[in-house]
């Protein structure tokens, strides 16, 4: 028995998915959602410090499945291995309802202007596929707006100097300081940078009809028991069920997007929960499955008129691979540091995104989340050995008395690492599997040296004893912050998609999520891709209905 | 008080029946049968004194009487379950080095013989006879890692028992919604 034909199909309901799904619903279209995952509530994995989206010893807690996804990782020798979603090196994201805004640390950024323009500003760099995105911050800004007010966004930017304009505040103040907070503020304004409440995409108070946060010790990694923390989730996505023009389908695997015998896409087929093979037919489709899973579907689209896969004629699907390169700083105290008052991270400053003289890039800093014992038995102080006596003594010691500042560098994007298909190893359901390699630019780590010694010097200024610095690996990117694969631009021999997210040569097929970013902003992505998924729907919407003639 | 695993065999074996039963656990047992899912009551005595080496008991318990042992035992019968193997070769590989270098298995050596022969495993530098189809560092690299998670992680996947760790590091347990801060309701 053959599926309904509908206007649209989604694949993937995390933070771009979820917003088209609700946008597109919302302007009348007949929309199935597809997710691999399944829809996960808190009580699903409750608070277990050894599985969860952070740590991963015990299974990837937020899918996805640990023996039927396997991946194959290529490591700078050249040696090849098959990974499973709770390995490091799997460069995992999420897959359930909601994606990665179910259980993120909720950082709520807008890029800076900058950001759009990275060659602009720094000129073109060897070894970089480094560019300007096809678009500017001031047409994100309306979005970025929408996304702040109808997901949910607290804090308070307004000491940020070096942020990009906004029009409108956000919406809820911020969470009152904790101890780190009272620590750090005074000595960030003693050293002249411009500390300020970082935005978060969660209720400091109460707000569309979901309570404040009642600052527990488990947020990043983990899902909100007050669903205080805002995803697509506990927002849009109920909005677009409640529209009657939405279905969502869970346990859902995209096995390749379906054209016909002119190049048009036609549709997804899918494998269900059973598993059955299913075609769904739409006349548009929207490709959500985060960097590695949008690129590795277009590729396995083939078919005589595209032996390579959908949208990528020039072999750039797949390409430019990045996430951050994560760096900074500890600080010991000889006073206590630690109040149990989540989510812990809330000081940030970015005087050092861009302006760093003879530098390229740079990144935001920021206190660091609250540290789950088993998080800090690796933060150890240099000569402090890994085992043994000295090892319980340091842990008993410091773990109420450190403070880490971190941020994430802004990569340059590399054209080397990349997802590609593997000819061999499948998946359960027989689609061939992602294949990573690449490495990361050897900027990343000139850039994380500069900023980790001003994250050094900002623990000194606030009287830490003793502190030493952690730089980034030289090894491929990507993981929960993974962008880059199916890059935005104006000339299709360059890029994968155009400035409203349209594969190029098509009409009707579209990826709207972390994938198109060109470069990654020294953010965590997720208001960004917010952003886009608002403002491509927009264009969405209005191309079907005036190709449609609708009213 | 001495470690359980100082005590014989089956001293061993039955404290290790009794700190079980004090926890509530259903453990039948006959001679010479173990109470673990996957350890013989040899191979939990030998990784629990090279747990306790990792985080000895000092003014507060270490990783024995967390029951790390028991962390490791229940998830090599769950997700580490691919890992059981190198816990059978490396376990025996420590003892073989033990008797090699101490004329004992490695429960019996002195501590500082304990604390030795870890240490050159971690550094690749053990007898090498018994580490051929695994080697030292990587068996001593996945004891390290299940003794932390077990010690320091929830107690729900069998160690840390009551919340040890987390009291010796003064976090409050049990977590409780809104414990000491009634004004967040939810």
């Amino acid at each position: 028995m053959s599926l309904k034909h509908v206007n649209a199909v989604v694949v993937g309901a995390g933070a771009g998915g979820g917003i088209v799904a609700k946008e597109l619903a919302a302007a009348g279209l007949s929309v199935v959602l597809l997710e691999r995952g399944k829809w996960l509530t808190p009580f699903d994995c409750r608070k277990d410090d050894l599985h969860n989206q952070r740590t991963t010893v015990l299974g990837a807690a937020f899918g996805p499945e640990e023996h039927r996804n396997p991946r194959v990782v290529v490591d700078q020798n050249g040696r090849e291995q098959i990974v499973t979603p709770s390995d490091g090196k799997y460069n995992n994201n999420a897959a359930c309802v909601g994606g990665g805004t179910l259980s993120y640390g909720a950082m709520a950024w807008r890029f800076m202007e900058k950001d759009f323009r990275m060659r602009s500003t720094y000129g073109s760099v060897e070894g970089s596929t480094l560019e300007d995105w096809p678009i500017s911050y001031n047409e994100l800004e309306p979005y970025y707006e929408k996304a702040e007010w109808e997901v949910g966004v607290s804090g308070d930017d307004s000491a940020n100097i070096f942020r990009a304009p906004r029009k409108r505040a956000l919406p809820m103040p911020p969470l009152p300081p904790n101890r780190e907070y009272q620590i750090l503020k005074p000595a960030a304004q003693r050293l002249g940078f411009h500390p300020f409440d970082i935005p978060m995409l969660r209720n400091s108070v109460p707000y569309n009809g979901r309570s404040g946060c009642m600052r527990c010790r488990w947020c990043v990694g983990f899902a909100c028991e007050v669903n205080a923390k805002n995803g697509t989730q506990n927002t849009v996505i109920p909005t677009a069920l409640d529209t009657g023009n939405c279905e969502l389908r869970t346990e859902c695997i995209a096995r390749e997007i379906l054209t016909d015998s002119q190049g048009n896409v036609r549709g997804v087929a899918y494998f269900d929960s059973a598993p059955r093979l299913q075609e769904q037919t739409a006349d548009l489709v929207v490709i959500s499955g985060s960097a590695n899973e949008s690129a590795r579907l277009l590729l396995n689209s083939k078919s005589r008129l595209f032996p390579n896969g959908l949208g990528n004629r020039y072999d750039w699907v797949g390409r430019n691979l990045q996430g951050h390169a994560y760096t900074g700083a500890v600080g010991l105290f000889d006073f206590e540091t630690y109040d149990d008052l989540g989510p812990g991270a809330c000081l940030a400053i970015c005087d050092f995104n861009h302006g760093n003289r003879g530098l390229i890039s740079g990144g935001m800093l920021a206190n660091e989340f609250i540290r789950l014992p088993y998080h800090f038995v690796n933060w150890r102080a240099p000569g402090i050995p890994s085992w043994g006596l000295a090892h319980k003594q340091y842990m008993r010691q410091y773990y109420r008395r450190s403070v880490g500042i971190i941020g994430p560098v802004q990569e340059l994007p590399v054209f080397e690492s990349r997802v590609q298909v593997d000819p061999t190893v499948k998946d359960y359901w027989g689609i061939p599997v992602a294949r990573l390699s690449g490495h990361r630019h050897s900027n990343d780590r000139i850039a994380a040296q500069f900023l980790s010694s001003k994250a050094e010097a900002w623990l000194k200024e606030a009287g830490a004893m003793q502190t030493w610095t952690f730089l980034p690996a030289s090894g491929l990117s990507g993981g929960q912050h993974q962008a880059g694969t199916c890059r935005m631009g104006n000339d299709p021999k360059t890029s994968v998609v155009d400035r409203y997210c349209r594969v190029h040569d098509f009409d009707n097929l579209f990826v709207i999520d972390g994938s198109v970013h060109v470069t990654n902003g020294g953010f965590n992505p997720v208001l960004t891709i917010m952003a886009i998924a608002y403002y491509a729907s927009e264009n969405l919407a209005k191309w079907w209905k005036s190709v449609r003639g609708a009213s | 008080m001495d470690p359980a695993y100082k005590l014989s065999r089956r001293g061993f074996l039955q404290a290790s029946i009794a700190m079980a039963a004090a926890a509530g656990a259903g453990v039948g047992c006959e001679a010479g049968a173990t109470p673990w899912r996957f350890f013989s009551v040899d191979e939990a005595r030998t990784l629990a004194a090279i747990c306790d080496q990792i985080i000895p008991p000092d003014g507060d318990p270490g990783a024995a009487w967390a029951g790390v042992v028991n962390y490791i035992d229940r998830q090599l019968s769950g997700p580490l379950a691919s890992l059981r193997n190198s816990y059978r070769l490396g376990l025996a590989a420590v003892d073989h080095n033990s008797r090699t270098l101490h004329s004992n298995p490695f429960p019996d050596a002195t501590p500082i013989q304990q604390i030795e022969l870890l240490r050159r495993m971690e550094r690749g530098q053990a007898p090498s006879e018994p580490w051929k189809q695994i080697t030292s560092i990587e068996f001593f690299t996945l004891v390290l890692d299940h003794t932390m998670q077990g010690f320091y992680g929830d107690p729900r996947h069998g160690g840390n028992r009551e919340g040890i760790s987390w009291k010796i590091l003064g976090i409050p347990y049990p977590p409780i919604r809104g414990r000491f801060r009634p004004e967040f309701k939810s």
